[in-house]
């Protein structure tokens, strides 16, 4: 359209240049991704089978596999996201539907955005001095659960107040103008329209929680411990436990000649767990969004 | 109907529903709403327990006359379990916390915003989705992994490359650090550019700028506030990381001089030591005093990013 004068000549020089140096900069993130899965389950190929999954170890942990790290995981995931999921999802239903615009409900943002902001190994602390000597509970499962409910608390109350916030005013007006109180209008029409993107939200801190190591390093989680084989239910609430990340840093630093594919093949099980759980909210999170009327 | 029905009080409409519902539902309403409003308010009572039971358990050192607060922040000398002069200096690893955050920053905020800006106005549908999936994956790898990568990966390439004679030092850290903080600094970042009006850039592709141009001139400085405050998100993450640090910066507790010297974060510190430290004695009080100071750190961070964005919205 226009004849190119050295001028637009060097602009679009420029552009090009900037348009791929940000292209370099976005591939340098996700190589490193792909690098370091591909790396890691090429060094714990010699471990990785089924077995590993529902072995105990052997040889003072140095062979064998992950089962007890791996129920020990579920559990505190389980526990902690049964605490936290009530409480950040009526929290946000708080936050999003009944606060106005005052002091106090400022407040608890500030508190939600620091909350967030807790280091890990803070929460760790709280955990060890709230849970495990204030309230007697000692290193145990309960102990270790509390302190994750309360790590991820402010993450399922933000993604829980956006999924809220998604849903458009005009349908609780429509609600309300039939003569539905707040909370009837809540449960008829606010909660059904979101749920997805509030089980989206929880499901992803799934993950969080099962990768964490510092807060129950000192709250329940433990080196090792014997289990019944077999059995389904074989921990005690009261009794500590080990988790897959507790089991991944031991192994990692704590113990001599272990055989070299299992703390790999450990990572791997941990990294494949939450990327899977990861990868199935996303695409839940998208399948919602393509069938969205609104 | 009468038109003149609409026009009637909205109490006396209220006053009808209730008399209509059952006495236990409002009842049970009246409970589930406080019951809301009590989970509503929890995250100050967290917030104030936190910081409570942490302080709690780090009191009774500051009365303790063989610690002084002077010593605590300004001296290096870390010796909690020597038989004769025992001596609490975090300063070692407040520099260590300092050096790994600087380095991880100095990688991750270049990369960070160019990958946002590449996200944001380089790239369209699919490619788009694509990559912000992949920086959430990236984001959701736990830190024990990345400390694991950084122990028995990084640190062979980095003795490989730079002839240091130990790989787990700041760079490692660093390197380490600045993959798990350049997510957070990317979704924020891109964030920012998104509530950057479209009249802008409009505006500015109206005047004949290049889409570089656009962004140099136009964009970042409109969303300069926004970029800031995912920084200051970045930096708050890189300072509270705990299980990568600890397992990749080493752990010699001494201010380093380059970038190839190990050190111990104030995090690392609490995390190795805790478990050795028996309860209730002066190191672990000491060790909850550096918990207090992390909090008040983090917390002065994630207030400041806060305080930034509000006032950017509210703009």
């Amino acid at each position: 359209m226009f004849a190119e004068t050295p001028l637009v000549r060097r602009k679009l020089r420029q552009q090009a240049v900037a348009k791929w140096a940000f292209c370099a900069m976005a591939a340098s993130m996700i190589i490193p991704l792909v690098l370091i899965v591909g790396y890691l389950v090429v060094r714990a190929w010699p471990s990785l089978s089924l077995g590993f999954l529902v072995d105990m170890p052997t040889n003072h942990m140095r062979d064998g596999g992950v089962w007890p790290a791996l129920i020990g995981t579920i559990y505190l995931v389980v526990l902690s996201l049964a605490v936290s999921a009530p409480i950040g999802i009526l929290a946000a239903v708080y936050l999003n539907e009944y606060a106005r615009d005052n002091w106090l409900n400022r407040l608890v943002n500030v508190a939600v955005i620091n909350l967030a902001g807790v280091p890990s190994i803070v929460h760790a602390l709280f955990g060890l001095g709230a849970f495990v000597y204030a309230a007697r509970f000692g290193l145990s499962i309960i102990s270790a659960s509390l302190t994750l409910a309360i790590m991820t608390l402010p993450v399922i109350i933000a993604s829980t107040r956006e999924a809220l916030a998604s849903v458009p005013r005009s349908f609780r007006e429509a609600c309300w103008n039939v003569g539905a109180s707040r909370w009837q209008t809540i449960r008829a029409v606010v909660l059904p329209n979101s749920i997805s993107g509030i089980l989206t939200g929880v499901i992803l801190q799934v993950s969080r929680a099962a990768g964490e190591t510092a807060p129950i390093m000192f709250t329940g989680a433990v080196f090792f411990k014997a289990i019944q084989k077999g059995n389904p239910f074989p921990y005690g609430l009261h009794e500590a436990c080990m988790a897959l990340s507790m089991h991944l840093y031991t192994l990692a630093t704590q113990v001599p000649d272990v055989k070299e594919s299992v703390p790999f093949a450990t990572a791997v099980v941990l990294l494949g767990a939450v990327l899977v759980v990861n990868a199935a909210a996303i695409a839940l999170r998208v399948y919602l969004r393509s069938r969205k009327k609104w | 109907m009468q038109a003149s029905h609409i026009d009637e009080p909205v109490e006396q409409d209220m006053i009808v529903r209730n008399t209509r519902r059952p006495a236990w539902a409002l009842l049970g309403e009246r409970a589930l709403e406080t019951l809301i409003y009590l989970c509503g308010i929890s995250a100050i009572i967290f917030v104030l327990g936190i910081f409570f039971f942490v302080f709690k358990e780090a009191f009774p050192i500051l009365g303790n006359p063989k610690f002084s607060l002077h010593q605590f922040l300004f001296s290096d000398q870390w010796y909690p379990t020597s038989e004769v002069n025992k001596r609490y200096g975090v300063l070692a690893m407040i520099a260590g916390t300092f050096s790994v955050t600087a380095l991880a920053m100095a990688i991750a905020v270049p990369f960070g915003l160019g990958a946002a800006i590449y996200v944001s106005e380089f790239c369209e549908g699919k490619t788009k989705e694509t990559l912000k999936i992949v920086i959430e994956l990236l984001a959701a790898i736990p830190s024990v992994v990345w400390g694991f990568v950084g122990l028995t990966v990084l640190s062979r390439l980095i003795v490989r490359w730079t002839g240091a004679p130990v790989g787990v030092n700041i760079l490692n850290g660093g390197i380490i650090l600045a993959l798990m903080s350049v997510p957070i600094i990317v979704s924020i970042s891109e964030d920012a550019l998104k509530a950057v009006p479209d009249s802008y850039r409009e505006a500015a592709l109206a005047l004949g700028a290049t889409r570089w141009q656009e962004i140099r001139h136009v964009l970042l400085p409109a969303a300069r506030t926004g970029l800031l405050a995912a920084v200051l998100l970045g930096v708050g993450r890189a300072v509270g990381e705990t299980m990568a640090v600890l397992m990749a910066t080493g752990h010699a507790i001494h201010i380093p001089h380059s970038v190839l010297d190990s050190v111990r974060t104030l995090t690392a510190n609490i995390a190795a030591e805790l478990g050795e430290a028996p309860a209730h004695s002066a190191h672990y009080q000491v060790l909850f005093l550096t918990g207090v100071l992390l909090f008040a750190m983090t917390f002065m961070v994630n207030l400041a990013a806060h305080c930034i964005v509000h006032g950017f919205k509210r703009k």
